[in-house]
């Protein structure tokens, strides 16, 4: 019996060594004809939407480019391969994928989804040197390092785009708000907004807080006591659509505005009618004709409508390849110098460039829900 | 709107929360007066009640009644099944195994459930379909009438149970002196199992009750009621019934009320704080009793 169980334990430490060596071995051997865009996002958890649809949106870019022959550096034409991690959007999380992206040879990284996340690896991606473009990640701090890019606007610019156009195009004098104080998404949109609305001359009527939790009735009963025309609440869709069913409960029905956080809410409310006539910031609508094309491939790969990250997702990849080109080198520093230079057409905009802050310059677009459907906002 | 029908509607929401706390408070608390045990796993029987009732209706597409009687019977044999496995053979150990041991239970049944449905929520259309009513200008949805209507009626249930029936007596027996008990001729066993059981369906009813409201499913959904209710037992004194009642309701309006007039960051504060200048005068909660020690 002694014997046996040194047996097994010879066979064990065995094993392990034979995986740690293969383990070295697939970090040195990337090959040098394929870049690989390490991706990091939620794909399970109370966030899974956004990454899975990033996920998906970057695998159909991916191929697309590969199908096509691949990326033109210099002169020879590399492959591109996408490697994603879940992080369930927890900002330890993302750290533990992070370093398995790099022992795995990540070159540039496409992430993270969610700003918590983003903000736990962008010291490491700044010691490590590498291109980092964040497709969604929307808190001001992201881009503090040279090295750092991000696609969606920011989220003071979210609060102040929506105050501009709930307040000067749509003529609101009183909004009252609900936002989640313990997220920093929320908080910066929120705080940002509320500074644009008393600057327009309109007034928030009460700003409700919340940190955790599915139970928002006691909030929206305050809202309702006051005399409100509208209600902003810049938060992701898992919490909007609890708001939404239990305003329906509450016999409220003052209009809603959101955040991008908000795209995903159809699948997540269990009646549709209840987020009837909610408008929010949207860089990206399904139904555009430009879109045709990249809507019909993903509900071909994957049978679903892409939604805004899907579409962010395939704009960054498409974003690598335009820096690339320009770059003509997989040299991190040379890709990271190139982002300046480039101008793509996507999905989220025409034109888009980057700033040397890494913030992008492009249009902003509403979307609105009418009939249980996404639908362009007037 | 006027401010007092706000205060009354705000007052209302407090009630629903609370009497929801109520019921699983009821299970904490007839636990620990019989087996003189804190059954940490609780708050996580709500969440497989919640489960049962989704996949009832939306899985095996039963009809509501038999998907609300599904989720019952399925928390009544599961609490049952747990005593029997987990607690039982730790009857004679020492209370911090048993402690421990259900907080194993509860970590248990919240990785099956992640296992099996994932983590991501899923969402559950409430059975409550009728409209709400409207009062003097305050406003009462389908589900808050529904819910305190269930609770109340769960409760004097309970009530009349413990106090008029056979079972009932030997329950407040058990409780009182298991020894005792036993020497009388009580099976003790059958009255552990029992209690459990209707803690169990208590929980699960409050499950349901939770998924009419929130509408989304979540392994970890039963661990921040359960430990509110906790609390609601030790505020009203745990061990006592009515006590878990009281608590119930009074922790649900002091957390709806703090909510809206003082802070929604707050509010958990004050809700804890109260706990315990309730407990450094009455050690033993608003209704409990002391239990002198024997020598």
């Amino acid at each position: 019996m002694k014997k046996m169980k040194k047996i097994v334990a010879l066979g064990l430490a065995a094993t392990l060594t034979v995986a740690s060596i293969t383990g070295c071995g697939n970090k040195s051997g990337a090959d040098a004809n394929t870049f690989v865009i390490g991706g990091i996002g939620p794909l399970t958890g109370d966030a899974a939407s956004y990454g899975i649809s990033v996920k998906q949106g970057a695998e159909i870019a991916v191929k697309e480019i590969n199908d096509a022959g691949g990326v033109k550096v210099g002169d020879k034409s590399i492959k591109l391969e996408l490697k994603f991690e879940d992080d369930q959007a927890a900002p330890d999380k993302a750290v533990t994928a992070y370093n398995s992206l790099m022992d795995n040879g990540m070159n540039a990284l496409l992430g993270c989804v969610t700003t918590g996340s983003c903000l736990s690896v962008v010291d490491l991606a700044k010691e490590d040197g590498i291109l980092m473009i964040t497709p969604s990640g929307s808190a001001a701090d992201i881009t503090k390092n040279d090295n750092v890019f991000r696609l969606c606007f920011t989220d003071p610019l979210q609060g102040e785009t929506m105050a501009a156009h709930m307040i000067t195009d749509l003529g609101y004098k009183k909004v009252a708000v609900i936002y989640k104080n313990s997220d920093e998404y929320s908080t910066g949109v929120y705080e940002a907004f509320a500074a644009k609305v008393e600057e327009l001359g309109g007034t928030i009527t009460t700003a409700e807080a919340f940190a955790d939790g599915e139970d928002f009735n006691t909030q929206l009963t305050s809202i309702k006591g006051t005399d409100a025309e509208a209600i902003f609440a810049p938060i992701y869709y898992t919490d909007a659509a609890h708001i939404v069913t239990q305003a329906a409960d509450l016999s409220i029905t003052l209009p809603f505005f959101g955040s991008d956080g908000w795209d995903g809410i159809l699948d997540t409310v269990t009646d549709k009618s209840t987020a009837e006539g909610a408008t929010f910031l949207s860089p990206f609508f399904s139904g555009d004709p430009t879109a045709a094309d990249f809507v019909a491939k993903y509900q071909e790969e994957y049978d679903a409508t892409p939604d805004q990250f899907a579409a962010d997702g395939y704009d960054v990849v498409y974003v690598f390849k335009a820096a690339l080109e320009k770059a003509a080198s997989t040299d991190s520093e040379a890709l990271i110098s190139s982002m300046t230079q480039i101008s793509v057409d996507g999905l989220t905009g025409t034109g888009i460039s980057f700033t040397a802050a890494g913030e992008p310059q492009k249009g902003a677009k509403f979307l609105t829900i009418k009939d249980g459907a996404y639908a362009a906002a007037e | 709107m006027g401010i007092l029908q706000n205060i009354l509607e705000q007052v209302i929401n407090g009630l629903r929360s609370g009497s929801i706390y109520a019921l699983i408070a009821l299970g904490y608390t007839m636990v620990y007066g019989i087996a003189k045990m804190i059954n940490f796993a609780h708050g996580d029987i709500i969440m497989v009640g919640a489960y049962a009732l989704y996949v009832g209706i939306t899985l095996l597409h039963l009809p509501i009644v038999a998907a609300v009687l599904f989720s019952i019977a399925v928390c009544t044999i599961l609490g049952v099944v747990i005593e029997r496995v987990a607690y039982k053979p730790l009857r004679s150990a020492p209370p911090l195994a048993v402690l421990i041991t259900a907080i194993g239970v509860s970590f248990l049944l919240q990785s099956l459930s992640l296992l099996i449905f994932g983590a991501t929520p899923i969402p559950q259309a409430s059975i409550v379909t009728f409209e709400g009513i409207k009062i003097g200008g305050v406003s009462i949805s389908g589900i808050t009438i529904v819910t305190l209507i269930v609770t109340t009626i769960c409760m004097i249930v309970l009530t009349w149970f413990i106090h008029k029936t056979k079972m009932g007596s030997a329950m407040r027996a058990v409780s009182e002196d298991k020894g005792a008990a036993e020497l009388m001729g009580i099976d003790v066993n059958k009255t552990i199992s029992l209690t459990f059981a209707i803690g169990s369906a208590l929980a699960a009813i409050a499950g349901i009750l939770y998924v009419c409201q929130y509408q989304s499913l979540r392994p970890t959904l039963g661990a921040m009621p359960g430990i509110k209710a906790f609390v609601a037992a030790v505020l009203g004194g745990i061990g006592s019934v009515p006590g878990a009642m009281l608590g119930g309701v009074i922790l649900g309006l002091i957390e709806s009320l703090s909510k809206a007039y003082i802070s929604t960051e707050l509010s958990d504060a004050i809700v804890f704080g109260i706990l315990v200048l309730v407990l450094l005068v009455k050690p033993s909660g608003l209704l409990g009793k002391i239990r002198k020690e024997k020598v």
